[in-house]
């Protein structure tokens, strides 16, 4: 339960800050990505901004050694840079420039312009759907879990 | 502003839960797409928090501005090849770029840096065609 109300914390933290800082409207990610036409890159410093945080955090992190409220880490530990993270990469950044929509934006903007996101929403889960039951790209049958 | 926030949220997943706070990996096993990873009711109450966060943003401090395309067909192309693409290189923006990034894991290195240049190279060549 109380890990339940932290998680809910953080994603309503995380959800705030992306309807704040503009990075749940489409038009303005997709100016940010428009690097030969009339850039915007405000939202980068959004990006700088959330890695401060970020940046201490895994300082503490590395004299923890475990969690304040779960019994351990569990951090991705994988290293190897292989054809299914470009690959996926790829193709996230692709459809992040045709919609303008990455997943948290997406998933805040529910909140906010329910009727208009709402395809994309549907689309990503079926996307996602589609990686882990026909995943004809991936070397490995199925994914190390949460990045 | 914003970003403090966002890194905030991070912070509090990865040092009270022990977690990476990404946006693609919760949402896959919130809804039971992925069979490992974060529990079930964490990922749950972290993927509901995020609409929460932005409704109570345009509560407090007013509204938020969104423009969407105004074709369906972007967000449908869109959507399928995000959901696709962030599973099959395990992260999006907020698990490789903030996390992963400020983690310095090589891995999230060299995703940001191919989703952001296939994000430049998508919008150069929409605005370039005029489909956008």
């Amino acid at each position: 339960m109380t890990r339940a109300l932290i998680a809910l914390l953080s994603g309503t933290l995380f959800g705030a800050g992306l309807a704040y800082s503009g990075m749940s409207d489409p038009a303005r990610v997709q100016a940010f990505l428009d690097l030969l036409g009339q850039w915007d890159p405000t939202l980068a410093f959004v990006m700088g901004g959330a890695m401060l945080p970020m940046a201490v955090a895994w300082v503490i992190r590395s004299r923890l050694s475990s969690p304040l409220a779960a019994p351990t880490f569990d951090l991705p530990g994988t290293t190897k840079l292989d054809r299914p993270l470009a690959i996926g990469a790829i193709l996230f950044g692709m459809g992040w420039g045709i919609a303008g929509l990455c997943p948290g934006p997406a998933l805040a903007d529910l909140a906010i312009a329910p009727g208009d996101v709402a395809p994309f929403v549907v689309a990503m889960f079926v996307g996602m759907a589609a990686q882990r039951f026909v995943p004809f790209l991936s070397q490995k049958p199925k994914q190390a879990g949460p990045k | 502003m914003g970003g403090l926030l966002i890194g905030l949220a991070a912070a509090i997943m990865l040092l009270g839960l022990g977690r990476i706070a990404g946006v693609s990996g919760m949402a896959a096993r919130a809804t039971g797409i992925a069979d490992s990873g974060a529990p079930r009711n964490v990922a749950i109450a972290f993927v509901v928090g995020l609409p929460l966060g932005a409704l109570l943003i345009a509560q407090t401090v007013g509204a938020v501005n969104v423009s969407f395309p105004a074709s369906i067909w972007p967000l449908i192309i869109g959507g399928l090849l995000v959901g696709y693409g962030t599973r099959l290189g395990s992260g999006c923006t907020s698990g490789h770029g903030v996390c992963g990034l400020s983690r310095l894991s090589p891995r999230s290195m060299v995703a940001t840096g191919m989703f952001m240049a296939s994000g430049f190279v998508t919008v150069g060549l929409l605005r370039a065609g005029g489909w956008q």
